[in-house]
């Protein structure tokens, strides 16, 4: 039996293209923060909350819940944006994003907003948080699992390879990695500025079982996170293919939009390209 | 507490390094709550985290030569729910690590416990690289972190202790050489409260320290009473949050105060007590302290006369604070 039915993968599309529609909102609302980024892993924040994680947004702190770190904690307003159609928070707090006593800092602090796991912006350090997660929840038999968000220009972070190193050589298999493989960063191209490729070589001679799927397709993307739990000797890490930008053709590919908001004007062209209604499920939208 | 005074030469004092202290009191604590970890990066037997790791091997961590890890890791243990201490020499745990520190521990504010082995230039030998001057500035500039640097191994154990049970991203300043015992298991102990080590009838001037370099300032209150100069020596263990009251009883009742430390002057406990003397109750301080300086190689006897850490120095620092005071 397939993991996803037709069905599931349309609902799927259209909470990431809910997501996508909030999160450019809310880009828009801040006046600043980054959007390609953000655009680019709706597609994975929408399987993860909404299909793969163990979780409880009513109680963000159940102990038993699966975690989700995000590393680049720079993309956080997709995360806070799945969060809020997730039910953790209403989608109207979700417009506080980067304002002055929000729960929603620019950057995620996990003391601020229960459900963030951790504090996270400065690039480089998540996977070892969640190596430690892992270390420890494996510890005590703990039967959750834990996933960690990268980006790929933070591959170039030493800090990094010291945690592969370390989730390698003690066989965290309740570790899962994905890697936003959108091939962008501030400064151009990651393989312009300082190549990582081949990526999914280095990870394999790290220890590491490795995966490399279309980030954008919520078969793949389900089916590789349930596979990394029948791997039992290895950490898995999941290159995930994805375009920054993706659901707003004017922008997509383009490593400009990195680091901006959109404006108010082109916030609503933006929402327009995302409302395809090429998501549209069967029977909800009709 | 003893009151005897030169103890730096007493040949029958006992003497431990405060490194031995932590390796004590680790597995002390380890043995009152079953979630405290030991991470260790490479320095086993140096840190004494080896003495966790004999008695409690599935809580010992090895992250290999890989410090930014090993703060990082360690807010991981943390944020599950384990105490973990993190343990490598002050000049790389918090030196090379300080921003995993300042974003995955205090930041986030998950209590691990920094454990900086080998701080000062008492290590001697190693020279400036080893040689960590700077790390209670780092760390005393982060906000919820606690700050301690104990005066001897007894303390160092029970400071452990209490950090294990403080629920806080802490900081433990330990040193590598065998260093006068001058505490008892009897001697209280808590985050915070600082104590008179010794104290003249109506002391002139207040000698507020920490760590070991502590014991010469004894030896040179001792000579000081010699010649009719009457101080009190505060150890100021808890450099962060620092004792205000006492900070506070003890100016008003004396006409000075000299900082004692090996550290440097800029950030460390002398910069806490200016602080907040210049703020609540200006009067003349003297730094005992490294003054802008990198360490070199050396014997302790004469590292200390060269950065003007040894109770010569002390005692003229004390003279000078009397003069302007």
């Amino acid at each position: 039996m397939p993991l996803l039915t037709d069905h599931d993968e349309a609902l799927l599309a259209a909470r990431a293209e809910d997501i996508r529609a909030l999160l450019i909102t809310m880009l828009a609302t801040a006046g600043s923060g980054h959007t390609a980024g953000p655009l680019g892993m709706a597609d994975i924040f929408a399987a993860l909350y909404f299909k793969i994680l163990n979780h409880n947004p009513g109680e963000p702190l159940w102990s038993e819940r699966d975690r989700l770190i995000l590393s680049n904690g720079h993309i956080t307003p997709v995360r806070y944006a799945a969060m809020a159609l997730a039910g953790y928070f209403p989608t109207s707090e979700a417009l506080t994003l980067r304002s002055f006593g929000s729960r929603l800092q620019g950057h995620p602090e996990r003391e601020r907003l229960p459900g963030l796991e951790t504090t996270s912006g400065p690039l480089g350090s998540g996977l070892s948080q969640a190596a430690g997660q892992a270390y420890a929840a494996r510890m005590d038999r703990k039967k959750f699992r834990v996933f960690c968000i990268m980006s790929d220009g933070e591959q170039q972070a030493g800090n990094i390879w010291e945690a592969a190193l370390f989730a390698g050589r003690n066989r965290l298999r309740n570790l899962t990695a994905i890697i936003d493989r959108n091939n962008i960063q501030i400064n151009g191209m990651t393989e312009d500025v300082m190549p990582l490729e081949p990526l999914r070589d280095k990870y394999e001679a790290f220890g590491w079982h490795t995966l490399e799927i279309n980030g954008h397709n919520m078969e793949e993307i389900v089916d590789a996170c349930d596979s990394a739990r029948a791997v039992y000797e290895k950490p898995t890490v999941i290159i995930a293919h994805t375009i920054p930008g993706k659901g707003v053709p004017d922008i997509e590919f383009d490593f400009r939009w990195h680091g901006k908001p959109p404006s108010k004007a082109e916030a609503e062209k933006f929402l327009k390209q995302v409302r395809t209604g090429g998501a549209a499920v069967p029977g909800e939208y009709a | 507490m003893r009151d005897e005074l030169s103890i730096r030469e007493e040949p029958q004092i006992a003497r431990a390094p405060t490194r031995d202290g932590f390796g004590k009191g680790v597995v002390e604590a380890g043995k009152a709550d079953e979630r405290v970890v030991v991470l260790c990066a490479d320095l086993a037997e140096s840190t004494r985290a080896e003495w966790f790791q004999k008695e409690f091997p599935t809580r010992y961590i090895e992250l290999g030569v890989a410090e930014q890890n090993l703060a990082a890791v360690g807010a991981g243990f943390a944020e599950y729910g384990k105490i973990p201490f993190i343990t490598s020499y002050a000049a790389f745990n918090p030196g090379r690590n300080n921003e995993q520190i300042r974003t995955t521990i205090a930041l986030n504010n998950v209590p691990v416990k920094i454990c900086g082995m080998h701080a000062g230039v008492s290590v001697g030998p190693d020279g400036a690289t080893h040689q960590a001057l700077e790390d209670i500035g780092l760390m005393r500039m982060l906000p919820n972190m606690v700050v301690i640097q104990p005066i001897d191994a007894e303390e160092a154990r029970k400071a452990t202790i209490a950090a294990a049970a403080n629920g806080r991203p802490t900081y433990l300043r330990f040193t590598r050489e065998k260093t006068p015992i001058v505490t008892t298991r009897e001697t209280p102990f808590e985050i915070g409260r600082g104590y008179a080590l010794w104290e003249s009838d109506a002391p002139q001037i207040a000698i507020v320290g920490c760590g070991p370099v502590l014991t010469e300032a004894l030896a040179a209150a001792q000579e000081l009473a010699a010649r009719g100069i009457r101080t009190t020596v505060i150890n100021m263990h808890t450099i962060k949050p620092l004792d205000a009251e006492l900070l506070y009883r003890t100016a008003l009742s004396t006409r000075g105060v000299v900082t004692v430390e090996e550290h440097q002057a800029a950030g460390g406990l002398g910069s806490a007590v200016a602080e907040f003397l210049a703020t609540h109750h200006p009067m003349p301080i003297e730094f005992v302290a490294v003054h802008d300086r990198f360490g070199q190689s050396g014997t302790v006897a004469e590292l200390y006369r060269e950065y003007g850490l040894d109770r010569t120095a002390i005692q003229d620092a004390v003279a000078r604070c009397l003069k302007r005071s």
